[in-house]
């Protein structure tokens, strides 16, 4: 495919995607939204004063970017893990693409991008949320915006390995939610690691999910847990392998052909 | 991606399914389709391809009949890159599906067995995002999917949701989708199964014209009927083998053909068959024959040539055709 056929196909995958994700926003974009505004009500309102503050930060706005992050990453997996997987299991249209001359790196860009608006936008969401119960200010909008979309291309290329792999409906809510969410709510969403006894502390330091939310906390507050150099390159070396691995799997054909 | 559109439709033309989408049916070219000794274990061990090759002229109109898990579907997926193969090589109009994948798909539309599309996705929709995938922009694939759906009678039903279709009209919508990115060569699997009569004979119509406009069309049955009326070549197979293959014509005569077998003196057997060019004499060993006596031949004949030459005929018995027991399959299912 010349350049110009592929800019067509990729869109047209991204396209048929934010379709849907638009039309279904109560599914899509509302959870996020109330169950943010839930977690800011609860830790602001009613025991924000109790837990007191990281350094001279009230606790709900330390919690913020962690709880966009929470959104950020569920959102992304979730969306590509259940494209992936209802297109090669219900109706089994994801064959309309692979009779198709669209490159296997087209087909992920396009899923993966998907995944990043839906991240990104509920991201933007539950930030408009939080200004509801906090202050929010930024001490670096780049650091914010570059860990917001290479996160959401990170778990939308996890979400996809997920979905190609899955070969029952169960096989995509198990990973969510034995392995993501503990990896997120453990990575520091809602403390820094320095209130972590020693064996815990340095069982974070292997979660990569813990140099995720803290880099894109540092880009908030300007403070973090380790060198938001380190949090960037294993960001970066997880949208690496996560991404070869993904194009190699649509390659080869692995969990789609037979 | 795809040719110059070229408008030939005839000038109030009342259809549109004059349009030559393809120019290039003259003899000589690359075959539209060649299948080299294509093979197949699926990872459950079932070994669904043995070796099979089949070779179609480009504008041709091809059966590939067989019973159920013939492995008809197994060859068509291998060749529209859904299937992995085991062994072998396919082109298409030369275009190799290992080393050139991405021109072989573009020569190819299919119509596969089963339903794939998304159900809750309007009908316009799923034909215009598959030329999507095939490069052609919204504003080209957009009235070209309306022109398509015209022909194939769905223009009414173009907002719908697909599910709303019936059984024939969502096949129609396939073949719809097939064409948006006008292939050169057509593959359909199975496309009247379970579709009523009248239906049938609309496919057919359309697919005739589709054919006479130069498309080379591909399709699997399990109708002899369907090959008989549609194709110019058909190819058996039966339990991953091809078991014949040839013209229609030529089948068909095979297909009604008796065997005879000839107990003949010992070594004469290779002499007898040389001498018997009508009855596509088969050496079984050096003192057996087999014959096909065909209508509008008779085992007389053939043994009054083998004594004028010599050979002593000792015994004649009856044996089951080679295409018998396919066929006898093939009839079983198609009454069902
Ligand atoms: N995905 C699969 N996994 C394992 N075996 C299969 C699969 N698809 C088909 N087969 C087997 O391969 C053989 C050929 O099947 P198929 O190509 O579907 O035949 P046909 O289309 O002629 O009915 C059958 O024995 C069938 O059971
Ligand atoms: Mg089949």
């Amino acid at each position: 495919m010349n350049p110009a056929e592929i800019a067509v196909s990729y869109y047209t995958i991204l396209r048929k995607d934010m379709v849907r994700i638009l039309r279904i926003w109560p599914q899509t974009f509302l959870p996020s939204v109330v169950t943010s505004a839930l977690y800011f009500l609860i830790f602001g309102a009613f025991l924000g004063s109790r837990i007191g503050a990281f350094g001279d930060i009230p606790y709900v706005s330390f919690v913020v970017p962690g709880l966009i992050m929470l959104a950020v990453v569920t959102n992304s997996f979730a969306n590509v893990a259940t494209v992936m997987f209802s297109a090669k299991f219900f109706s089994r249209n994801i064959d309309e693409i692979l009779v198709s001359p669209t490159p296997p790196w087209v087909i992920v860009a396009g899923f993966v991008s998907s995944g990043v608006v839906r991240g990104v936008l509920v991201g933007i969401l539950v930030y408009l949320t939080s200004l509801f119960f906090a202050a929010v200010s930024f001490h670096n909008v780049l650091v914010v915006i570059v860990f917001l979309i290479l996160t959401s291309v990170a778990l939308s290329l996890g979400g996809l390995v997920n979905g190609i792999y899955a070969k029952s409906f169960d096989g995509i809510s198990i990973i969510p939610t034995f392995v993501l969410a503990p990896l997120v709510y453990l990575g520091g969403v809602f403390y820094s690691v320095e209130v972590l006894p020693e064996f815990w502390r340095g069982l974070t330091h292997v979660n990569p999910l813990f140099y995720i939310i803290d880099g894109f906390r540092y880009g908030f507050l300007g403070s973090s847990d380790v060198s938001p150099w380190l949090s960037f390159a294993v960001l970066l070396g997880l949208v690496a392998v996560l991404g070869a691995f993904a194009i190699h799997l649509i390659r080869t054909g692995l969990g789609l052909r037979q | 991606m795809d040719k110059p559109a070229q408008d030939n439709r005839a000038a109030g033309g009342s259809f549109s399914a004059g349009a030559a989408w393809t120019t290039d049916a003259a003899p000589g070219g690359a075959p539209a389709l060649a299948v080299r000794d294509l093979r197949k274990v699926y990872a459950t061990g079932t070994e669904a391809l043995k070796g099979v090759s089949l070779e179609m002229p480009p504008g041709d109109f091809f059966a590939l009949l067989g019973p159920n898990g013939a492995g008809k579907t197994t060859v068509i997926g291998i060749v529209t890159g859904i299937v992995d193969k085991s062994g072998g090589s396919v082109s298409v109009f030369g275009d190799d599906i290992d080393r050139h994948p991405q021109a072989a798909r573009r020569h190819i539309g299919v119509v596969p067995q089963e339903l794939n599309f998304n159900i809750f996705e309007k009908v316009i929709d799923i034909v215009v995002t598959q030329g999507g995938y095939y490069g052609i922009p919204r504003k080209i694939a957009y009235p070209r999917a309306e022109e398509i759906l015209e022909q194939l009678g769905l223009h009414d039903k173009r907002n719908d949701k697909s599910m709303t279709l019936s059984g024939g009209m969502k096949r129609r919508l396939m073949i719809a989708r097939a064409l948006i990115h006008r292939p050169r060569l057509l593959i359909l699997d199975e496309p009247t199964a379970g579709v009523d009569v009248e239906l049938r004979r609309g496919m057919w119509d359309f697919l005739r014209r589709l054919t006479a406009q130069g498309t080379s069309i591909l399709l699997t049955t399990h109708y002899l009927e369907e090959a008989e009326q549609l194709c110019r070549h058909v190819a058996i197979i039966n339990r991953g083998q091809i078991v014949a293959a040839g013209t229609v014509r030529d089948i068909l005569a095979q297909l009604h053909a008796e065997t005879v077998v000839l107990d003949l003196a010992p070594g004469a057997a290779e002499r007898a068959a040389s001498l018997l060019p009508a009855f596509r004499a088969a050496v079984a060993d050096p003192s057996t024959l087999e014959l096909e006596i065909a209508s509008g031949h008779s085992l007389g004949e053939a043994i009054v040539a083998l004594e004028t030459a010599g050979i002593g005929v000792r015994m004649a018995r009856g044996k089951a055709g080679r295409l018998e027991e396919v066929f006898m399959k093939l009839t079983a299912e198609g009454e069902k």
